[in-house]
């Protein structure tokens, strides 16, 4: 059944069908053999079988992916449904169902980007030109929120280094800090001064240019509804979740390590690094376990698991920190 | 022949508030059955059967503000069954967060209650409403006289604690916590200037 799909690299993925396949395959089994052999076949319909694994069809444009299963969790996936009803994006309200329910009137289109600092070129790109030369990759990552919970999803993107090597980083370039858009018109939760607009974060230029790093255009397939940081976000599977800057408009090379939004609101709390570490608590709540939300049906119960260090990434990214004191640094 | 079912009004509405104070845990059960509590049904269980147990514990505050302030002292009969939901809101919030959510780790909240701020104040607000639901039987409030009421002035402390409980867990949006707060504190005034104005005392 999955004969047609690449060979996955490395023991901690899942060629891509799989999780599209697998939910489909129980049900189908339960149906009989013709389903199965028309419901499953995940390679000859995959945006089909992605729409069924969500249960109601996934709203905006289906993507041209190129490229699955190279970095896949093999845990169950978090519904599209959960991934889009309840998260944290304050430009929209600080209920994690605001983003869903009051981002209807912003525009990601058209989009640019403005790509500023210290590299040979610079400039404002359409998203369209930024990401053209880059084929668009299917990735499951593991999403730890600094609040304690966690999910499994599958994004689409592009290497966020592959991007930034285009515009030839001087060696000043030390840090990238990136900016999220300013609308308080079409965003109402910017209307309130919860944080210190627009949004800000930042990575280190190693963390950047690591193939992990990525630039999310989509998810499920599809683009990136409003409410998770359409048409551009940032994703970094091994930092807390609010590394994840959405609606990205400027990307700067910089010198200095950048100021970023939780940073500045509480440095003690949240730091520059942010990486997931089970080893040092948040100041006011324990970072040993998460509650991971995923999967379907009744999820009252045994949702709790470990969180690892670096969320799971420890074998790709621990040597960027090597000789750090991570308690320190955190 | 007329029957009399209840004593009086007071007594005839106190079934229908039994039954309204325990409308908020049918409704979190209901959800909870029927996929009604979102992506992170623990996290909304933990919420709202909190946001209940502080609700009810303000309510029971509201009492004495309310007869001074509609002049029916009778309201007074009211008060225990109110505080016995709070603290039963308060049993219920405490027990899904440990056997729910933390579930097999269980043994963290140890930890969390000596660790964490927010925790040790909300741990000791339910602490201290066990005194006050054992002491709450007339049998009681006879045995201690005066001693009870001085013990049942804990409230206040307790429901201090629960606001800052609420406050102290929150990221960055602290208007909700807040807002109990300013109710705890108009409550609190209300009281306050009650007695400075030398309010005729309303036995209880």
């Amino acid at each position: 059944m999955y004969r047609n799909l690449p060979p996955s690299r490395g023991s901690q993925i899942t060629p891509e069908p799989i999780y599209r396949g697998r939910r489909e395959c129980l049900k189908a089994l339960g149906l009989g053999t013709v389903a199965l052999a028309t419901g499953c076949d995940s390679g000859a319909a995959p945006e089909a079988a992605a729409g069924k694994a969500a249960e109601e069809p996934i709203p905006g444009k289906a993507l041209p992916i190129a490229e699955r299963g190279h970095y896949a969790v093999t845990e169950p996936m978090t519904r599209y449904k959960d991934v889009s009803h309840y998260n944290n994006f304050y430009e929209f309200g600080t209920g994690k169902g605001d983003p869903a329910e009051t981002s209807a009137g912003f525009h990601p289109h058209p989009w640019s980007v403005e790509i500023a600092g210290h590299a040979e070129v610079t400039g404002r790109f359409t998203l369209e030109d930024l990401l053209k030369p880059h084929p668009l990759e299917e990735r499951i990552y593991r999403m730890r929120c600094v609040e304690g919970w966690s999910m499994v999803i599958p994004w689409a993107g592009v290497g966020l280094g592959e991007v930034l090597k285009r515009f030839k980083p001087t060696s000043n370039a030390k840090y990238i800090e990136l900016t999220t858009v300013n609308r308080p018109a079409e965003m109402p939760g910017m209307r309130s001064g919860t944080l210190d607009w627009p949004y800000r974060e930042g990575l280190r230029i190693d963390e950047a240019m690591h193939p992990l790093a990525l630039l999310a255009v989509g998810l499920y397939g599809h683009e990136l509804p409003n409410q998770n940081g359409a048409p551009l976000r940032l994703v970094v599977p091994w930092k807390y979740g609010f590394k994840g800057v959405k609606s990205i408009v400027k990307i700067e090379f910089v010198e200095k390590q950048p100021k970023t939004t939780w940073n500045e609101l509480a440095p003690e709390e949240y730091g520059f690094y942010a990486n997931v570490n089970p080893a040092v608590d948040h100041p006011r709540w324990s970072q040993k376990t998460e509650r991971r939300i995923a999967g379907d049906g009744f999820k009252v119960f045994g949702n709790r698991t470990p969180t690892l260090p670096f969320n799971g990434y420890a074998d790709q990214v621990a040597s960027l920190y090597a000789g750090m004191d991570l308690r320190r640094d955190f | 022949m007329h029957i009399k079912l209840f004593r009086d009004r007071i007594a005839a509405l106190k079934p229908l508030l039994f039954a309204a104070c325990l409308m908020p845990l049918a409704w979190l059960i209901w959800d909870a059955l029927h996929d009604g509590l979102g992506a992170d049904p623990v996290a909304q269980l933990e919420h709202r059967s909190g946001d209940w147990a502080l609700r009810l514990l303000l309510a029971t505050l509201a009492v004495t503000p309310l007869r001074r302030l509609s002049g029916r002292a009778d309201l007074v009969r009211f008060r225990r069954m109110l505080g016995m939901f709070a603290f039963f809101y308060a049993c219920v919030h405490l027990t899904i967060y440990v056997v729910i959510d933390l579930g097999a780790y269980w043994s963290q909240v140890f930890a969390d209650v000596v660790k964490r701020p927010y925790i040790t104040v909300g741990f000791a607000a339910w602490l201290l409403l066990i005194p006050l639901a054992v002491t709450s039987t007339r049998g009681m409030m006879r045995r201690l006289g005066r001693n009870w009421q001085r013990l049942h002035r804990l409230v206040y402390v307790i429901a201090l604690l629960a606001v800052l409980h609420f406050l102290w867990l929150v990221k960055a949006d602290h208007r909700e916590p807040l807002l109990y707060l300013a109710i705890f504190g108009a409550l609190m005034l209300l009281r306050m200037s009650g007695r400075a104005l030398g309010v005729r005392r309303l036995g209880s």
